[in-house]
């Protein structure tokens, strides 16, 4: 098994889920409490990856982040190196990629909070923001584990924007799915399943959790 | 300058009838003001509206010297800086905190030893003591109802705002808990705005009250004499209760009650005590009107009286007979010829003594 592929391939998926759960938090609240009324366009592109193929969203970050481009410019005057085919490219990739994968739990969780809790807090002098941090995420903790994992899952499995923003880099952009592809490539069909049993194995392991961190009553073992 | 209360405001919605409301108290240490009127006046708008929850697009709100919304002059204070205790029709209690997180959630401007030694105070003087650790599913109705008055307390609030605080209980455990809640209100000597359906509420409650039916205010007055007194017809129609008046018991005998009503005697269920003064409160439809000489029925009162008024209301006549005191009756047209009532004639008005509702008269 390639290791160093499973190495990029976690910390990848880990620091995806991290960011969007400090980005996507934000973004959900607007969407869920905001009465502005064009917000459905927002919301519709945040959902654009859900239906967008992979290497045209792959494409339109390549060309986002190239050097013909100024943030592509700007970035590699700032870091001294271009933002395509790094580590750090495809990250930003796969934040974007997952966006609806975190913002969507978060906001159908806060969706879900009663309104009136929320205005009994504003009046008993609380601020909208500590309300948020004391009472809306405590009772949407189901919905953001649940963004978290799902967007940790989604960018496991990608492989159509790490073939276009990433490349194949061994050790910076070749992860778990770029490598089976690879082995099965190269005929190397005994490589290719081990490595797709253990994708496929976390990737049940985490639905399984989203699944039961989701289920509200619990016949046999009743939640204290 | 009075302290007053000045709400002024209009609020329109899709598909309803705009509110526009506009009324001015005198408040007082705690005086209580009663919202009355059915589901759907919008007098739960207008208590949202006190709170900023909801915005008018029009009119103002003072409450004291404060000026919280001027819509000519922009200015509008969010709900965080009214300081006011609110309670929600069904409490709102934060689930994923126990009691005591509950009441000391909006005390958070404290430092914690403060902090705990409000929580102490507030859980005594509720009657919560042992339930602190409790979350609030694990509560019973009555609980709830005093955890969030004790969470909406506890900042000391200038104006306590309570939309429907019984509704949400069993008949038991309501009636009990309206008198205690009506000395708590006078204990904590904070003024409070109160919506309710419920006229006995209103009465056992209010120190005013205004009747709110179809987005308007229609009367505001002493309750009993919104009761006794209806400016109109739609406020007799939303108050529902012709006859309002002031009586005694004078005597209690396993429930059933007798109440001197300016010298004549009327017997009603009640558990107040000899000597308590109490409203006397008697639906039109409820009496019964007897040509004066028939016989015996199984209504425990029957007064003797003479008609001082008859006032046709659609189908129905209402009759006032003066037997002590006004007393009003519903009857159809044809029992008013059959019975051939003029101004003047004796009659008997027949109550049971289910239909006499003795309500406590409020204290101080």
């Amino acid at each position: 098994m390639n290791w160093t592929a499973i190495w990029v391939t976690f910390k990848l998926a880990s620091l995806t889920a991290a960011v969007l759960l400090v980005v996507g938090l934000p973004i959900a609240y607007w969407l869920t409490f905001s009465k502005w009324r064009w917000k459905f366009i927002v919301e519709s592109v945040v959902a654009l990856p859900l239906v967008l193929p992979p290497t045209v969203l792959g494409f339109y970050i390549l060309v986002a982040i190239g050097p013909y481009s100024p943030v592509g410019r700007f970035y590699s005057d700032v870091a001294g190196q271009p933002l395509p085919f790094t580590f750090e490219g495809l990250l930003l990739a796969s934040i974007l990629y997952s966006l609806p994968f975190a913002v969507q739990p978060f906001a159908a969780a806060f969706e879900q909070v009663d309104r009136r809790l929320i205005e009994t807090s504003w009046t008993l002098g609380v601020s909208r923001m500590t309300t948020f941090f004391k009472l809306i995420v405590p009772l949407s903790m189901a919905g953001l584990v649940t963004g978290a994992v799902l967007s940790f899952a989604h960018t496991l499995g990608e492989f159509g924007v790490v073939l276009m923003v990433g490349g194949n880099i061994e050790g910076e952009t070749r992860t778990v799915s770029i490598d089976i592809y690879d082995e099965v490539q190269a005929l190397n069909y005994a490589g290719a399943a081990k490595t797709a049993l253990l994708l496929l194995a976390v990737s049940y392991g985490v639905l399984l959790l989203v699944y039961a961190m989701n289920r509200k009553v619990w016949a046999v073992w009743p939640q204290k | 300058m009075a302290a007053e209360m000045i709400i002024d405001m209009t609020k329109t919605f899709p598909d309803r009838a705009p509110i526009q409301a506009c009324l001015r108290y005198t408040v007082e240490a705690s005086t209580v003001l009663i919202l009355f009127g059915p589901s759907g006046s919008g007098k739960t708008t207008i208590l949202r509206s006190v709170a900023g929850l909801e915005w008018p697009e029009d009119g103002r709100i003072q409450f004291l010297s404060r000026i919280w919304l001027d819509t000519r002059s922009g200015i509008r204070v969010s709900p965080q800086d009214r300081h006011i205790g609110y309670m929600p029709q069904d409490y709102a209690l934060f689930p994923t905190y126990s009691v005591a997180g509950n009441i000391g959630y909006g005390l958070g401007a404290l430092t914690s030893h403060d902090r705990n030694k409000r929580i102490a105070e507030v859980v005594e003087l509720f009657k919560l003591q042992g339930l602190e650790a409790a979350k609030p599913r694990e509560l019973s109705g009555g609980q709830q109802q005093r955890v969030a008055l004790a969470r909406a307390v506890a900042p000391r609030p200038q104006l306590l705002l309570l939309d429907e605080p019984l509704s949400a209980l069993d008949a038991p455990t309501r009636l009990h808990l309206r008198g205690e809640l009506r000395i708590l209100l006078k204990q904590l000597a904070v003024p409070s705005i109160i919506v309710t359906h419920d006229w006995t509420e209103a009465l056992t409650l209010g120190d005013v009250m205004a009747v709110v039916g179809e987005g308007q205010i229609h009367q505001v007055g002493k309750p009993h004499e919104v009761f006794s007194r209806p400016a109109d017809a739609d406020v007799a129609r939303i108050v529902g209760v012709e006859t309002v008046v002031q009586g005694q018991v004078i005597e209690n005998a396993n429930g059933l009650a007798t109440v001197a009503v300016n010298g004549t005697r009327l017997k009603g269920l009640s558990s107040n005590a000899i000597g308590a003064a109490v409203y006397v409160c008697i639906r039109a439809e409820d009496v019964v009107v007897e040509q004066a000489g028939s016989g015996m029925t199984s209504a425990r009162n029957h007064l003797m009286g003479r008609v001082s008024d008859i006032a046709p209301q659609g189908v129905m006549v209402q009759v006032t007979i003066d037997c002590g005191f006004p007393l009003a009756a519903t009857i159809t047209r044809g029992a008013v010829e059959d019975l051939r009532l003029v101004p003047g004639a004796s009659v008997i008005a027949a109550i049971k003594a289910g239909a006499v509702h003795l309500v406590p008269r409020s204290v101080g």
